[in-house]
């Protein structure tokens, strides 16, 4: 007797459960805002990537043209491809001490695995990955970049 | 030539008189036959290819996506691009086949719904085939769909195949008991296996109603013993994408895997005009007791719109199931026949007829 019961007890729980996700699958069908499809080349004019999305990497200037690189290639060395190549330069500051700055910082966007190693171990913050995703060329030395921009020099604060 | 939306029998009567002036009697015949028959594939093929889309879209709004957009608008004609590119691919035959029922196959899954289909009412007068045993062949002509599944999976040699047919053999023969005796439950509340008389019992109730608490038990069994019988989602174990490949028609192309994939939509198609007709009232407008208003209103929409309208309700229903449901593993679905369907159905069954014994139906 007692099996029965549990036999037929357990009909019922069996059904309410499945009624319990029929119930979730059934809220989203009648909620189209849930739709998280993008009509891609329709909307670029307005769409907007989510903030972790991993287009390039790019070397964020301030409106005076500086940057926050010292050129010191860690980034290089934790690039795991080597898609990073760091140039640097001496400079004889006016008090006749010698620095080492950043010249090129060139960057092979056709090997980037988009891995974030180099923002992440940078130590002065001077990457960060953009949200620019179009990158198709016709030929591939465009694919090649130098992200510091021309006369661009590294901020006073950054050692 | 009067023809009403209301009674589809006026249309017939017209086009069988106006063939009678002109051609003798077995002339007469023959061309009804060629009608009738153009009439249902034209149909079929035609249904097959919306419930395709139609199933694409249902699923891609579950998921929280948009499904086909880019052909025609919203998509629309992006399964009859299918259709034609299937249309035009190479019938590719792998070596050592069993040519003979390789090639069979198809045809043999594809016939059932033509048979099935023949028998349903879609609105007044509008039956291709009436006949007293109406109920009894559809069971028994949809039992034949299960020999072309296994005629494809065993000739294709491919163990994909042999062991999708077997689990679909397996699973079919087990359900075809389910549906079998969900709709004798409704046959005893009816009592008749005819279809137009079954319909026609429902004009003072549709029977799910009527029988209430037997009915309402027998149409679950039936929705879910004949999602099994279409191989479809959570019981889509003989083509299981992600362990198969693609099951008993994994070694199939171009127009060969299309019936396939069409007499598997019309199979569902042929399940809710079933689960309409046994259960949901056929054609019969919706009636509320003594609220002649209301009725008159509800009679005011044609009989072919209120088929049309609860078909639809029982396949988004389905699709609904498929698109929620994980996959059962072939002993659960054993299980759930042998040990839950079957007793529930019998019990049920006992209860149909012990509530018509004493006319506590409605």
């Amino acid at each position: 007797m007692r099996a029965l019961i549990r036999y037929i007890v357990s009909i019922f729980k069996g059904l309410w459960t499945l009624w319990k996700g029929m119930q979730i699958t059934g809220y989203y069908i009648i909620r189209p805002r849930t739709i998280v499809t993008q009509q891609y080349p329709e909307n670029r004019k307005t769409l907007q990537m989510f903030e972790r999305f991993r287009g390039e990497v790019i070397m964020p200037h301030n409106e005076n043209n500086e940057h926050r690189c010292t050129g010191c290639g860690i980034c290089e060395l934790n690039c795991p491809n080597g898609s990073i190549e760091v140039i640097s330069k001496t400079i004889v500051l006016p008090d006749g001490k010698k620095k080492r700055i950043i010249d090129k910082h060139i960057y092979h966007l056709g090997m980037c695995t988009m891995c974030n190693l180099c923002v992440r171990a940078c130590p002065s913050d001077a990457l960060a990955m953009g949200q620019k995703f179009e990158h198709a060329v016709w030929d591939r030395h465009l694919l090649t970049k130098v992200l510091n921009r021309p006369g661009s020099k590294v901020m006073e604060n950054v050692e | 030539m009067a023809f009403s939306i209301y009674d589809f029998s006026t249309l017939t009567r017209a086009i069988h008189d106006g063939l009678a002036a002109h051609l003798s009697p077995l002339g007469v015949t023959a061309v009804e036959w060629v009608l009738v028959g153009l009439v249902l594939i034209i149909f079929i093929a035609l249904f097959g290819l919306f419930l395709v889309y139609a199933e694409r879209k249902v699923c891609a709004f579950f998921q929280n996506r948009l499904g086909p957009m880019r052909v025609g608008p919203w998509g629309l004609l992006q399964t009859i691009a299918d259709f034609i590119k299937l249309l035009m691919k190479e019938l590719i035959q792998p070596k050592r086949v069993d040519k003979f029922l390789y090639n069979l196959a198809p045809f043999i899954v594809i016939i059932v719904p033509f048979l099935t289909i023949s028998v349903i009412p879609f609105a007044k007068g509008l039956q291709a085939f009436d006949f007293d045993i109406g109920i009894f062949f559809i069971t028994a002509v949809s039992s034949v769909g299960v020999i072309g599944v296994l005629l494809a999976g065993w000739s294709s040699n491919n163990k994909y195949s042999l062991i999708g047919a077997m689990r679909s053999g397996a699973q079919i023969v087990s359900y075809e008991l389910s549906i079998g005796l969900s709709l004798i439950t409704m046959a005893v509340l009816a009592g008749s296996l005819q279809v137009s008389t079954i319909v026609a019992e429902q004009s003072t109730g549709w029977f799910i109603f009527k029988g209430h608490i037997p009915a309402v038990i027998a149409f679950i069994v039936f929705l879910i013993a004949g999602t099994a019988e279409t191989n479809r989602g959570p019981f889509d174990l003989a083509e299981a994408e992600s362990e198969l490949t693609a099951g008993f028609h994994t070694e199939y192309s171009g127009i060969k895997f299309a019936f396939f994939f069409l007499a598997e939509y019309v199979n569902l198609f042929i399940i809710a005009a079933l689960a309409t007709t046994m259960f949901l009232g056929g054609w019969m407008p919706f009636h509320v007791g003594h609220l002649e208003g209301f009725n008159r209103v509800m009679d005011f929409i044609p009989p072919i719109f209120w088929f049309f309208g609860k078909v639809f309700a029982v396949i988004f229903l389905i699709m609904w199931f498929k698109w929620t449901f994980p996959r059962l593993r072939i002993d659960q679905i054993l299980t759930l026949e042998w040990k839950y369907l079957l007793p529930v159905n019998l019990v049920n069954i006992l209860l149909m007829t012990f509530i018509v014994m004493e006319g506590w139906h409605f």
